[in-house]
């Protein structure tokens, strides 16, 4: 094929171009004529087609994240906000922090090792790219039913994936999730969040400034990995025709990782920062050099020259379009001063990592890319990287809502004898989604680095960022699919409500979010309704906690034709603490800790685990949402872990009461007499999910100032038992042996894929 | 008895870590000249009875549905011959 430059693309306008093979629109294939001028040339089409598809432009999404920014809270702590690679965040004693969770759902799904790993080298670049080393990374997966055969492919390769690469690179893995349901069969939703640390001082943007600075593309060479991966393969529905019938083929767009070079890569970054050698920094994610040139152009002073025919590449058979294409892992794009090149290639040197004078910034406000000395792309980069189309897709709540919302589980029959009453609690801890999830916690290294002082199954991840004071950070993701099925906008508050609780559980005070919102195709307007709902509910929510939202990920089209999946917003929320030692955690250690309930029980057990796993039954409408009354849980929960009040606090969510005396008895090693309320039905008592819940273990020496205090507060704390024997005994109900509830707790994962 | 060979290689635009590892290591152990490493797996199945067409589809399926990872993977199919052995 001939070489199309912009000379050749004004001499012959009338070529047909496969625009909607590339995901393109005709509508948007018009507007690029019209920003043009002209027809693009080939080259410009493929820039187009992947910083235009929904995964890179947001252009669905992006009219409803506004109000992330429209109602962000007022908070001293935000340094950096949405539309960098990460939001950074003080956490005091001079220090930032950057975190950002992302999907890598269908790669995942493809090719599920190698989709796995790449996402978390994909995010652990974003962190990088901020100036920030990482410092551990979290992972929220969501898989079909857990007997299904499919899962049996999928679980394992995701969870090696994640191990193989995270424990190559060295970062602990220090939380998140694992889901069944079946309405991710098909559409498995890997998402993976990195934290990391710098000084205030070391945060650097994603910017290309000053004419005459160089461009310097390095890390691995550019291979035909992943060519249109977001355009393709992320943007939409997988349909039965692929790789047969009238259309073309969708390739498979994997990207294969390389850790040991990441880890180089990491390292030799950080030696860049530290010599002040760069000017503007970006990472190569999805849409490789098309994104890195055009959104450092795009946010800088606008013209950039570049020499596509001097990337280094792993095969040279690749045409300019594919190069520009390109998802290789493991890249790095700076902008850096001409007087500071010879140093920066020195230390690639050192590192072994590939380093290449790819272009320079120039004086106008063009991005223009040279193959050869001749012009193949020559565009405004506002236009490809920042512009991009912007839909008002419309929404519609769905008829079957109501019918939904009237089909309460609290109308569902319960357990009338203790003896049912107790299979019931064996049955739901069994429970794939409430079952011990060591069996692939195991896989990951928890402790590397040596900073990690919680990890699963506490309720968040905490690791240590200052020797000296101890200074820590906690991390806690959170999202239940099936209250936002119920109800999207008190469901994603209800997310949100359980991963800041989760992070004052352990004694950190929640600061800021960030959230991976994961939803079906926004072509269906039933699904873009859940997506409005969610955002404005995450919005709302965050503005009354205080916490903003510092960046995050959209990723639409998780469905198999017609069925999307739940609406599935996973939200991640960062807490500070300013001395570990004093964190709070789950287990009860010590017999004769005096066991007490926060917060108020309701009947609420639609979309509850017990009604999915005692009836497999989805209905009614989640529990209600108090935010004022999380935020008062959470100063209590802090306060205590500061003053040295309590030993071990849980909070209550799926599975209510009865799942979380169950981690707290099993994780501590002791049992406990419990007296249930009395005046509610046991079923309710032990399984309810009303939010704003937690159980705390304190001294009896303890007690009367911690009860004192949550009553000046205006917390209802309720003494239910205390710790003690080997047995978990519901007095006047029912007493079952810990080590049947270890055997049926811990059983069930190590059974489906042991 | 007979000896069927899969070859199982990385599609050409897969990135082999493994084999650049070598092919950086090659110059620095004194072996010049060599462009390029691509390292793959070679299976070696013998047979119970002949090798013939149905025996080799039976393998075709082993090796697409379980040998290789047919989405970043190509394998080949091929009897070994007495000499060859």
């Amino acid at each position: 094929m001939s070489l199309d430059t912009v000379k050749n693309a004004l001499e012959h306008p009338g070529v047909e171009q496969p625009f909607a093979e590339l995901g393109l629109k005709p509508d948007e294939y018009t507007r690029i004529r019209e920003i043009l001028g002209r027809r693009p040339t080939s080259s410009e089409l493929a820039m187009y087609s992947v910083m235009w598809s929904e995964h890179c432009s947001y252009k669905s999404s992006k009219v409803h994240l506004r109000q992330f920014g429209d109602k962000m809270p007022e908070n001293d702590a935000m340094l950096v906000g949405i539309g960098e690679n990460a939001g950074v965040v003080d956490v005091g004693q001079g220090y930032a922090v950057t975190f950002k969770v992302e999907s890598h759902n269908h790669p995942s799904y493809v090719e599920p090792y190698q989709g796995a790993a790449t996402g978390i080298g994909g995010i652990v670049r974003d962190i990088l790219a901020m100036g920030a080393r990482p410092v551990a990374v979290m992972d929220p997966l969501r898989f079909g039913a857990a007997e299904h055969p499919d899962t049996r492919r999928v679980l394992p390769g995701v969870v090696a994936g994640i191990g193989g690469y995270g424990n190559c690179l060295g970062l602990p893995n220090i939380g998140g999730e694992i889901v069944f349901d079946p309405c991710y069969q098909g559409n498995p939703l890997v998402n993976a969040l990195c934290v990391g640390v710098m000084k205030h001082e070391d945060i650097h943007l994603a910017q290309a400034s000053g004419a005459g600075n160089l461009v310097i593309l390095y890390g691995a060479r550019t291979g035909g990995d992943g060519i249109g991966g977001v355009s393709v393969l992320a943007s939409e529905t997988f349909t039965e025709n692929d790789g047969g019938g009238s259309g073309p083929a969708k390739r498979p767009a994997v990207q294969v990782g390389d850790p040991f070079q990441e880890k180089l890569l990491i390292e030799c970054t950080l030696e860049l920062f530290r010599e002040h050698l760069v000017a503007g920094i970006q990472d190569l994610g999805g849409a490789g050099l098309s994104c890195a040139t055009s959104e450092l152009a795009s946010a800088g002073s606008g013209g950039m020259r570049v020499e596509l025919d001097t990337v280094p590449l792993r095969d040279h058979t690749l045409s300019p379009e594919e190069i520009l294409m390109s998802e290789s892992q493991e890249r790095m794009c700076a902008i850096v001063e001409p007087a500071h090149v010879a140093r920066f290639m020195e230390i690639c040197d050192k590192w072994d990592v590939i380093a290449t004078v790819v272009g320079e910034v120039t004086e106008g406000d063009r991005l223009e890319i040279f193959w050869h000395g001749e012009q193949i792309v020559d565009v405004p980069p506002r236009t490809v990287a920042h512009e991009g189309p912007v839909y008002e897709r419309p929404y519609a709540r769905p008829q079957w809502q109501d019918t939904l919302q009237a089909d309460a589980a609290e109308r569902l029959p319960r357990p009338g004898t203790a003896e049912e009453l107790k299979a019931t609690l064996l049955k739901v801890v069994a429970s794939p989604n409430l079952a011990d999830k060591s069996w692939v916690t195991a896989q990951y290294d928890k402790y590397v680095l040596g900073n990690t002082v919680l990890a699963q199954p506490e309720d968040s991840g905490m690791v240590r960022i200052d020797e000296e004071s101890g200074l820590g950070v906690a991390l806690a993701t959170d999202g239940n699919g099936r209250f936002c099925k119920l109800d999207p906008y008190t469901g994603a508050q209800l997310a949100l409500a359980e991963a800041y609780r989760n992070v004052a559980t352990t004694g950190a005070k929640p600061l800021a979010v960030t959230d991976c919102l994961n939803f079906g195709s926004p072509e269906d307007p039933a699904v873009m309704w859940q997506f409005a709902e969610t955002t404005r509910g995450l919005a709302d929510a965050c503005q009354i906690l205080g916490t903003p939202v510092t960046g995050g990920n959209v990723s639409f089209y998780n469905q198999t034709g017609e069925t999307a999946i739940h609406p599935t917003p996973v939200v991640g929320v960062l807490g500070v603490i300013d001395d570990v030692e004093r964190r709070t955690p789950i287990g009860f250690a010590e017999e004769g800790q005096i066991i007490l309930l926060l917060g108020d029980t309701h009947e609420e057990l639609s979309g509850s685990a017990w009604a999915q796993v005692a009836h497999d039954h989805l209905g009614g409408l989640p529990p209600k949402v108090d935010l004022e009354r999380e935020r008062l849980l959470a100063e209590i929960l802090i306060a205590g872990s500061r003053d040295g009040m309590i030993d071990a606090a849980h909070d209550l969510a799926d599975g209510g009461l009865a799942q979380a005396l169950v981690e707290a008895c099993l994780t501590g090693g002791n049992g406990a007499r419990v007296v249930l309320a009395e005046d509610l039905d046991p079923t309710v008592a032990l399984f309810s999910e009303s939010a704003g819940r937690a159980i705390v273990a304190v001294p009896r020496s303890e007690e009367l100032r911690f009860s004192d205090m949550c009553k000046v507060r205006g917390l209802p704390c309720a003494r239910i038992g205390v710790v003690d024997g080997d047995t978990l005994d519901f007095q006047g109900h029912f007493t079952v042996a810990l080590d049947e509830v270890r055997a049926a707790h811990e059983g069930t994962l190590k059974g489906l894929f042991g | 008895m007979a000896r069927v060979v899969v070859d199982v290689m990385l599609k050409p635009e897969i990135l082999d870590p493994q084999g650049q590892a070598v092919q950086r290591a090659l110059p620095r152990l004194g072996f010049d000249g060599i462009t390029d490493v691509r390292q793959g797996k070679r299976f070696e199945l013998e047979l119970e009875g002949p090798v013939d067409e149905a025996a080799l589809a039976r393998i075709r399926e082993a090796a697409e549905s379980f040998l290789a990872n047919t989405v970043i993977e190509d394998f080949v199919v091929r009897v070994e011959t007495e000499e060859e052995k």
